[in-house]
């Protein structure tokens, strides 16, 4: 168990390509660091970097406050589980458990023990004796844990190890591992491009976009004040509604001429083009008759069952930089061609620099 | 395909019956006159049934000597081809495992170089660089050696490049697994590599050991003593222009017995490498 801090790591293939551009994140004793962004973030080659598979350019790797930069795998005492299971296919599961620790000349019966230990842990008991191929899907991820576990390494890094199972399977994975990393107490590093994956897992999360780290902060911190235009749209699903607008005296015109009056909330000098970032279900629907905020003319509905998706844009306009989606109770029914009136609550109103991206 | 009338059925066995037969029946025929005295086969027609020679004309040929090689029996050239067979099948693939090995799991200047001189040696069969690797043979003394028999045949560029295709099949995540676990090239190699290659081992194995066993041209040239013989060259000398003076019922002997050890190692390592391609998961 250790501390895994990471101080301006970068990394640069074949001197041209800058895949990783400075990252730095302190992650504490035991906790859970998910990395999220979408595909080519520099995620992946981040979590190599600090198991070692991957050469640093620049800046250092700590692991339990050593610099490892210029240890292999084997020697920083981290345990990898990987996307695709890397399972010995040859070899026993628990052979494929055994393997690292007779590797590091482990007496023979401590590693019975703790094979034993971890395969109970997991469930995999009755299965010891088999071979990878005669296992499914979640009982291989599971495996790929139990050779981590057994380890009792410093750190856990993780690459993706749920997204190769179907969806049912990877929720209930996803709380295995949550609970394991917990019960263990870990420090992990958990590599996904899911963000129900990022937010449920997280203790600390880093969102990564072009090889920088957009915003680390806790999963609700970030849900409630994404640092950025990127952050806001990756983080919440459906993603954060954002409109493209030029700040007044009293609020927000929106490039089709509906103009959003905002109490409340703080306002950047008129004139300035911004971007405002309102999530869907801070849409809320008006039905006592009171002023509405923006009308909604409904072009398409998702019906969820608990809750009601209206995508559409204001009644005013049709540009399609204003489309909208408002999510609603499931009780709600919407039609298509619909007009809804909405009320916007305005503490939940994101407001970004249009030219920079950034929060204001 | 086969129809399910009775007639169709019938012709489409009776096809397959002649063809085995076509291809079966002089195998059986060589069996049948090594059974048989010299004066029987030298009178024709040669009976179609075994004769009652079996055990003299075997033992004769296998331990008293042939006189047409200089007194050598069969079991010194079946030692000899066998010697060769498997030093040519298992220094191929040695050699080739371990090239395609460094080819691609390292990464060394030339790396891209050496791979394409290997595959050039494709182009450069033994017939086209006989004289001088036979030049080389005699300069270093190797002449009537096991050695010279099978060292330059050895190196491989084809089992070189099958082994690379399979390695490059090996996901990266399991070598970098490994290498999570503590494992070095060699242990890499020898836990991972070596287990998961078995099946393609096998496989080259039987077409390697066939390939020194039917060498005719290079022990032709390499060996001068009678005893160095492979029991190819063997077979040839024994046989002379002049049909009386060839011993042909030990011709057939040696026949039936330079044939028997590449079918034991078919039938054997069929069974062992179609194990495999059935365990074998992508």
């Amino acid at each position: 168990m250790a501390t895994v801090d990471l101080k301006d790591v970068r990394k640069v293939y074949g001197g041209r390509v800058e895949a990783v551009k400075g990252v730095s994140i302190s992650i504490p004793d035991g906790a859970m660091c998910v990395l999220v962004g979408p595909s080519g973030c520099g995620k992946s080659t981040l979590l190599r970097m600090i198991a070692g598979l991957e050469e640093i350019t620049s800046g250092t790797v700590e692991i339990g406050g050593e610099v490892v930069n210029d240890r292999g795998p084997a020697e920083r005492d981290i345990a990898m589980v990987f996307q695709n299971y890397a399972l010995y296919p040859h070899m026993k599961v628990y052979d494929n458990m055994a393997y690292g620790l007779r590797n590091r000349g482990m007496a023979k019966d401590e590693i019975d023990k703790r094979v034993r230990e971890a395969a109970a842990t997991l469930g995999l008991a009755d299965f010891l004796e088999r071979r990878p191929r005669e296992l499914s899907g979640g009982q291989r991820q599971r495996v790929a844990m139990g050779r981590a576990i057994v380890r009792s390494p410093k750190a856990f890094l993780f690459d993706e190890p749920l997204s190769n199972l179907d969806a049912k399977l990877r929720g209930q994975m996803r709380i295995e591992i949550k609970n394991l990393q917990k019960t263990l107490g870990v420090t992990s590093v958990y590599v996904t491009h899911d963000q129900v994956e990022a937010m449920t897992l997280a203790d600390t999360l880093v969102v990564m976009n072009q090889g920088l780290a957009e915003q680390i902060d806790t999963p609700m911190a970030i849900y409630e004040r994404p640092a950025s235009v990127f952050v806001a749209g990756f983080i919440g699903s459906p993603a954060m509604n954002l409109l493209a607008a030029k700040s007044s005296q009293s609020g927000h015109i929106l490039a089709d001429g509906t103009e959003i009056a905002i109490s409340g909330a703080t306002l950047p000098d008129s004139g300035r083009e911004v971007l405002l970032g309102i999530r869907p279900e801070h849409l809320t629907l008006i039905e006592n008759g009171a002023a509405p905020d923006l009308q909604l003319k409904v072009t398409a509905v998702e019906t969820l069952g608990a809750d009601t998706l209206a995508h559409g844009h204001p009644a005013n306009g049709e540009s399609r930089s204003s489309e909208l989606v408002a999510r609603l109770p499931g009780s709600v029914r919407v039609r298509d061609g619909d007009l809804l009136p909405l009320s916007i609550d305005p503490s939940m109103v994101h407001i970004f620099d249009a030219a920079s991206g950034r929060r204001i | 395909m086969i129809g399910l009338s009775r007639s169709s059925r019938y012709t489409a066995h009776a096809i397959l019956i002649i063809g085995i037969f076509i291809v079966a029946f002089p195998i059986y025929y060589t069996f049948v006159a090594s059974t048989h005295s010299l004066q029987t086969i030298l009178r024709p027609p040669l009976p179609l049934l075994p004769g009652d020679q079996f055990w003299e004309n075997y033992s004769t040929a296998l331990f008293g000597g042939i006189g047409r090689i200089g007194g050598v029996d069969v079991s010194t050239l079946l030692f000899n081809t066998t010697v060769v067979a498997l030093a040519i099948a298992i220094g191929k693939i040695f050699i080739s495992i371990l090239s395609a090995f460094a080819i691609v799991f390292f990464r060394f200047p030339g790396r891209m170089f050496f791979f394409w001189v290997i595959f050039i040696t494709l182009m450069l069969p033994v017939e086209v660089r006989i004289l001088p690797t036979y030049k080389v043979m005699v300069d270093l003394g190797l002449i009537d050696t096991y050695t010279g028999l099978t060292l330059p045949l050895m190196a491989s560029a084809t089992a070189t490049l099958l082994f690379r295709q399979f390695f490059l099949t090996i996901p990266g995540e399991l070598v970098e697994a490994a290498r999570v676990d503590g494992a070095g090239p060699w242990r890499f190699f020898k836990d991972i590599l070596l287990p998961l290659s078995k099946t393609n081992i096998a496989a080259l194995f039987v077409i390697l050991f066939i390939y020194g066993w039917t060498q005719y041209l290079w022990p032709l040239l390499v060996t001068n003593r009678n005893d160095m013989n492979t029991i190819v060259i063997a077979l040839r000398k024994m046989v002379s222009f002049a049909d009386a003076d060839t011993q042909w019922h030990l011709v057939m002997v040696t026949c039936v017995l330079a044939i028997l050890p590449p079918i034991l190692v078919v039938v054997l390592m069929q069974r062992w490498f179609v194990k495999g391609l059935v365990e074998t998961e992508k």
